[in-house]
């Protein structure tokens, strides 16, 4: 099948070109890093993790959120998701190609990330995210190329894959979990130390997953002769809907948790966050975009009429995916540093060579999805 | 491979540099080895712990800090973002929050108070270390490390509540003022913090900051010896320490 890939339009090549020279100038970077240290970056002794860490674990709700489209489609078996689940599964495979590859080129010492293997450790949440994320790959890979390839031979898929797409469904639960774990679980950072994290993460990926799907159907719908169809599209403006609500109602149980109960430990990171402290608000326009952004989503949304149509649609979309890139791939993860343990406030800033290395990770990505997009969309356009 | 006669030279070349390296790398791998190995000097320990007296401790004094971070090759990158430090001071207002109120004197919150790995009897640095590269040693509660496993996932800094871990994001080696041959210097990548001078334990010699403090403000011993002096300070004086409400055990204690 991957030979479908391999015949395109002018656009097609010049996109996937694009992307790769972008992909070479962040590896170009890499290789400075790998050199220089991670000191290259804008991560400092008090701001250990950052813009690679937090593009992992937004990601991991990108592609978690293929979910949303398995459970219907098989459990409930909601026939209009039948021509699309295959572009969850494929968005669910470039989102954790890149997770993984956020973690590698996050590592102090990547020749040694097989030492994760080599000397197992079950107290440590990283081992398990390990393992749910590559099992995650592995199963949406099976999966998603083999009813792909039951299709374009007009054949119903083999029954064996029947019980991994049952397993696929739980899989995409836990590896939001296990990421919001390696958060939550830590004594020190009260920022993380919070019994919602892991439905947080889920609500906040079942939207921007599902929001990013649907603008993705728009481009497909643009440049192919690939309709996904207007119901498809609007259940997945619902799920998207709610998911979104369920996310702001979320974060709103934290902020009244932290300044109804007044206990400083909990709310100094929020007051940094939303409001600076002692002259540090590096965070702060971001983080209001982020909330201009999350109800103006709402908004659109919530009113069906509106979200009927589709350029709003496409707005609100494009509007709860930023916010909640925002959320998760910059405040969520660097908040939690600032302040320090010992009181501290140091900020953080991207530098110029980890903004491109995280811009090159991204296209790798693009990448790969436009070319697991491509041979689907050959298959169903054969088929039809 | 097609060896060319030039190949051949310069691989030769290359050897022969490696030989005259060679007892240089002895002294930092061959002495580490047997130096660190236990032998009847040795002192030995059941729960090793400190106890910093901070009203011992001179204002403006850095004599443990020089100690601990010349034997232990610690680099100075001259610039907050890449620091690296074993031990070091702190606002006592910063290192006890909890304890800083608004009546008390500038003088007390400012007053400087050392800082160092807590060697945590329930170390949330080892839990979340993903390859045991930070493990804690059985026979006497240290919080150790290997250089040479870590593989620079910095989980641990963020597991620390103390803020006792520092990353080598940068390769340390040319900010080490003196290198002191004893001691291994790190790589690049890889997280590092106070070891409470285990290989100077193993020589039967107490930790380096202990040493070097002329005020005996830093009191180090085996708090499971009910001979030893710490064991005594412990059970009968009032005692602070850091964060115990998040369970982590820590095994500095400070008297004021």
């Amino acid at each position: 099948m991957i030979e479908k890939a391999l015949v395109g339009s002018k656009k097609y090549w010049g996109w996937l070109f694009f992307l790769f020279i972008v992909l070479m100038v962040g590896a170009a970077n890499y290789l400075r890093q790998l050199d220089y240290g991670l000191g290259i970056t804008g991560m400092s002794r008090d701001v250990t993790w950052a813009l690679y860490i937090a593009q992992f674990t937004f990601l991991v709700g990108v592609a978690a959120s293929a979910v949303m489209l398995v459970l219907p489609y098989y459990l409930h078996n909601y026939k209009a998701f039948g021509r699309i689940t295959i572009l969850g599964e494929f968005l669910a495979v470039a989102s954790v190609i890149m997770c993984l590859t956020f973690i590698i080129v996050d590592l102090g010492q990547p020749a040694r990330a097989f030492n994760v293997i080599l000397y197992p450790t079950p107290s440590s949440i990283l081992f398990w995210d390990m393992i749910v994320l590559n099992g995650y790959l592995l199963l949406n890979i099976i999966i998603g190329w083999t009813v792909l390839d039951a299709e374009r031979k007009s054949i119903a898929p083999p029954k064996w894959v029947k019980p991994l797409i049952y397993l696929s469904i739980p899989w995409a639960i836990s590896i939001h979990t296990v990421t919001a774990f390696i958060y939550a679980g830590l004594p020190g950072r009260s920022f993380w130390l919070t019994a919602i994290m892991a439905p947080r993460f889920l609500a906040s990926a079942f939207a921007s997953g599902p929001a990013l799907l649907i603008l993705l159907c728009f481009i497909l719908r643009k440049f192919t002769r690939f309709d996904a169809g207007k119901e498809s599209i609007q259940t997945l403006a619902k799920i998207v809907t709610y998911a979104m609500i369920v996310s702001i109602f979320f974060v709103l149980m934290e902020l009244f948790t932290a300044f109804y109960s007044q206990i400083p430990e909990h709310m100094k990171h929020f007051t940094y966050l939303f409001t600076g402290m002692e002259g540090h608000s590096g965070l702060v326009p971001w983080m209001w975009a982020s909330t201009i952004l999350a109800f103006m989503a709402v908004i659109l949304l919530i009113n069906p009429k509106m979200r009927e149509n589709e350029w709003i649609l496409g707005v609100a979309c494009g509007a709860t995916f930023f916010s909640l890139w925002i959320e998760k791939g910059l405040g969520l993860v660097i908040t939690g540093f600032i302040p320090s343990p010992l009181e501290k406030i140091t900020e953080y800033t991207p530098t110029g060579p980890e903004v491109a290395i995280t811009i090159g990770v991204w296209a790798m990505g693009l990448l790969i999805l436009t070319v697991l997009y491509k041979v689907a969309i050959a298959v169903k356009e054969e088929t039809e | 491979m097609n060896w060319s006669r030039r190949n051949f030279l310069k691989l030769t070349g290359l050897s022969l540099l490696g030989l005259g390296a060679k007892p240089g790398w002895e002294v930092l791998a061959g002495n580490e080895n047997s130096k660190f190995i236990k032998g009847p000097e040795t002192l030995k320990g059941k729960r090793w712990a400190m106890v910093v007296d901070v009203a011992k401790c001179p204002v403006g004094c850095r004599e443990c800090i020089d100690a601990c971070h010349r034997v232990h090759n610690v680099p100075d990158f001259k610039n907050r973002k890449d620091e690296i430090k074993w031990i070091w001071k702190e606002p006592f207002k910063d290192v006890f929050p909890e304890q800083e109120h608004h009546y008390l004197e500038d003088t007390l919150k400012e007053k400087p108070v050392m800082v160092l790995c807590n060697h945590c009897d329930n170390p949330p640095c080892v839990r979340v270390c993903p390859t045991k590269a930070t493990f804690k040693r059985q026979e006497d509660g240290i919080v150790m490390m290997d250089y040479h496993r870590c593989i620079g996932c910095r989980f641990c800094v963020a597991g620390c509540p103390y803020g006792a871990r520092s990353m080598n994001f940068r390769d340390p080696r040319p900010f080490i003022k003196e290198i002191n041959p004893e001691f291994p210097t790190r790589t690049k990548g890889v997280v590092e913090k106070c070891n409470f001078c285990v290989e100077r334990l193993a020589q039967g010699l107490l930790p380096a900051c202990v040493e070097a403090c002329k005020d005996k403000a830093l009191i180090f011993g085996d708090l499971e010896n009910p001979q030893a002096q710490i064991r005594e300070i412990v059970q009968s004086r009032f005692t602070l320490r850091r964060k115990p409400e998040l369970g982590t055990h820590p095994q500095v204690y400070y008297i004021l």
